[in-house]
């Protein structure tokens, strides 16, 4: 297993350093960001200037391994408008987005199993096939326009909910955050169940179609042969097997939420990365984005390789192996 | 003692294409510490027959009539509650493919002492003992260690020892062993009967041994009930129905199994095909594959039992005039 973590590992390290190259050059195929900085009264002289103070004068090829230096030492540039370090200014909005999604994650998880559970268990039910036709309108229906009627419904309309910003935070346990007060609650109440409404739509359906499939397992049958309580069939038996799917899905999901949370947090004005990426998108705030983007990747990467951990942890007949040569 | 008498048990399938008479009029009784060998081919209503008397036949399956008498109390209609308290303890059930039984991401342990649990009231740690000696009783060698693994570590042999332990476990009074040894090698067929009937003897167990297989049950019945399209059509001491059988059924099963004394004799197979069970010809439902047929098999044969204790249906029994 460690030879494993390992092999991953020095794998990530390949992927970030190709996204890099990527990356990095494919922004610089959107646009000259001189042009939307610098003043257009500037005169050449100051122009030439700015140019040389972002560094902008130098050969591509020699930007890019000057930048590759510098992520090497951790710093990802300055962000050409607020003058701050790129990854200064992606941390700072991260535990914005990390907090969503992980809100939205817990949302899929606490509302996606039980009702799916339900529909599987009681296929027949009239709540079950609305069940099923609500996941469908979560996975189909667009994120963006959801959001949009969200606000028009809970906060114009009814004015139940707020719908810009985080609201208060508090600190608690050292994690400062909108969960610890009422006013952030329910700042982050829509933004959080409209990022979730697609997984919460396929953990119902997920966990739906592994209760029909495992219900009639063999080994559902003989537990139940056993006297055991249903609560102990479907609570341990049928549980412990339909969670290996959802987990891995749901793993792989967590990088989703976070990397298009860049939709809600628009919508929602949520301080977040996502909002951070779409405002340096606009202003070809070059190395923000190149370092929003790696650190994303970085993500996907780590979270891959801890589903695929988990997924060993929950299903003992997995053995993490070495899958190179 | 009877441990369990089925009269005219009746369980059917409400499927979109109709009404599946999986079984259909199935009596039997069995008496404490014995064997009953229940045969027929695959698709007769032996497996469901099983799972009429533990109560687990599921939708669309229904029980629609008949009783099911166990130690004297009616199961028909008995509250979940009380078939919950009796399965695992009182009837236990070992199934077919012991690929598929056991949970593939529980530990044997889990599914062993959960199996205790469930029904007495003792220690956790008294609890894994009994696994343990469960364990050891079957046959399992270094049982303490077999405790600890996934179903995946053991070989298809194991794994039903470790079945077979799990439905003692709670000293049943009666066993259905729904065809254990199919999906197993002929040795290991041989051991985990060996196993099975050692249990029973030792524990005073009566078991009902569902197969295809006369051959099977000839050396472990001390009756045999065959079944056919959901019906028993010919029940009897074991050495009766083997020596003498009477139905035509019955014969052309017994023609296809090789045997010691007949050595040298053709092996015959039934013609035709087991019939749809959706669609069934009405009167005797064995009547198109039937060399003795005649038009009174047109209806249904009721019972009869022309010698004590060897109930048969059918209209022409061998024994009795072949019809003109
Ligand atoms: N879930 C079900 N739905 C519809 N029909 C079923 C179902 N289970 C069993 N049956 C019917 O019951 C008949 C008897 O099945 P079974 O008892 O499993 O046969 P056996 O164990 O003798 O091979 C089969 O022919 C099948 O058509
Ligand atoms: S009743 Fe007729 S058809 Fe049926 S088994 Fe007897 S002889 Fe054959
Ligand atoms: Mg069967």
């Amino acid at each position: 297993m460690t030879v494993f973590i390992i092999r991953r590992l020095l794998q990530a390290i390949v992927v970030v350093f190709l996204m890099s190259l990527i990356v990095f050059f494919g922004v610089n195929v959107i646009g000259d960001p001189v042009d939307m900085l610098i003043n257009p009264e500037a005169d050449q002289a100051e122009i030439e200037r700015t140019i040389r103070a972002l560094g902008l004068d130098k050969p591509i090829h020699e930007q890019y391994l000057f930048f590759l230096k510098g992520v090497a030492s951790g710093d990802f540039g300055k962000s050409f408008i607020f003058g701050e370090p790129a990854l200064k200014l992606i941390l700072h909005h991260m535990p914005a987005t990390i907090e969503l999604a992980l809100v939205s994650l817990v949302m899929a998880i606490v509302l996606g199993i039980p009702l799916g559970l339900y529909a599987g268990l009681f296929p027949d039910q009239r709540i079950s096939r609305a069940i099923m036709a609500g996941s469908i309108l979560g996975f189909s229906l667009p994120t963006f326009w959801v959001g949009l009627m969200m606000i028009m419904l809970f906060a114009v309309y009814l004015g139940w909910l707020p719908s810009t910003g985080r609201g208060d935070m508090a600190e608690f346990l050292g994690i400062r955050s909108s969960l610890w007060t009422r006013d952030g609650l329910s700042h982050l109440f829509m933004p959080a169940l409209n990022l979730a409404l697609t997984n919460i739509s396929l953990v119902i359906r997920l966990t739906r179609a592994g209760v029909r499939e495992a219900m009639h397992q063999d080994y559902i049958k003989f537990a139940r042969a056993k006297g055991l309580t249903t609560r102990r069939v479907v609570g341990v038996h049928l549980m412990k097997n339909i969670l290996i799917p959802i987990v891995t899905v749901l793993g792989l999901e967590f990088g989703n939420l976070l990397a298009f949370s860049v939709v809600t947090e628009t919508i929602f004005a949520w301080p977040g990365m996502g909002k951070l990426l779409i405002d340096s998108l606009l202003q070809l705030d070059r190395p923000v984005v190149v370092a929003y983007l790696m650190i994303i990747v970085l993500f996907f990467v780590i979270i891959n390789l801890v589903v695929d951990i988990l997924y060993s942890v929950l299903d003992p007949r997995v053995r993490l192996r070495d899958q190179g040569t | 003692m009877t441990v369990l008498s089925v009269e005219g048990l009746q369980t059917h399938f409400f499927t979109r294409a109709g009404v599946v008479k999986a079984v259909d009029g199935v009596d039997f009784a069995i008496e404490r510490g014995k064997v009953m060998g229940l045969v027929g081919e695959s698709g007769s209503g032996k497996s469901v027959t099983g799972f009429s008397i533990i109560g687990l036949v599921d939708p669309p399956g229904r029980v629609v009539g008949g009783s099911i008498r166990f130690q004297g109390e009616e199961l028909i209609g008995a509250s979940d509650r009380r078939m919950r308290e009796l399965r695992g303890s009182k009837v236990a059930m070992i199934f077919q493919d012991p690929m598929m039984t056991l949970n593939p991401v529980l530990r044997i342990d889990t599914q062993m002492i959960e199996a205790i649990l469930a029904h007495r009231d003792v220690p956790k740690r008294e609890a894994w003992a009994q696994a343990r000696d469960g364990l050891a009783q079957v046959g399992i060698p270094s049982p303490e260690e077999r405790l600890r693994a996934y179903p995946h570590q053991l070989s298809g042999g194991m794994r039903q020892r470790v079945a077979i332990a799990i439905a003692f476990l709670n000293n049943p009074d009666l066993i259905v062993a729904d065809e254990p040894t199919t999906a197993l090698d002929v040795t290991i067929q041989a051991q985990i009967i060996h196993v099975a009937q050692m249990l029973c003897r030792a524990r005073g167990a009566a078991l009902i041994w569902i197969t295809h297989d006369l051959a099977v049950v000839a050396g472990l019945a001390d009756r045999i009930s065959v079944m056919y399209a959901g019906r028993v059509v010919e029940a009897g001491p074991t050495d009766d129905v083997i020596d003498h059988p009477r139905h035509p059924y019955t014969v052309g099963l017994l023609g296809s199994v090789p045997s010691a004394n007949r050595r040298g004799e053709k092996l015959t197979q039934i013609p035709g095909m087991t019939p749809n069970m959706l669609d069934l010809p009405p009167g005797c439902a064995f009547r198109e594959r039937c060399p003795r047929a005649s038009d009174a098999c047109l209806t249904v044969p009721q019972i009869t039992a022309a010698e004590a204790g060897h109930p048969i249906r059918c209209h022409h029994p061998h024994g009795a005039a072949v019809p003109a």
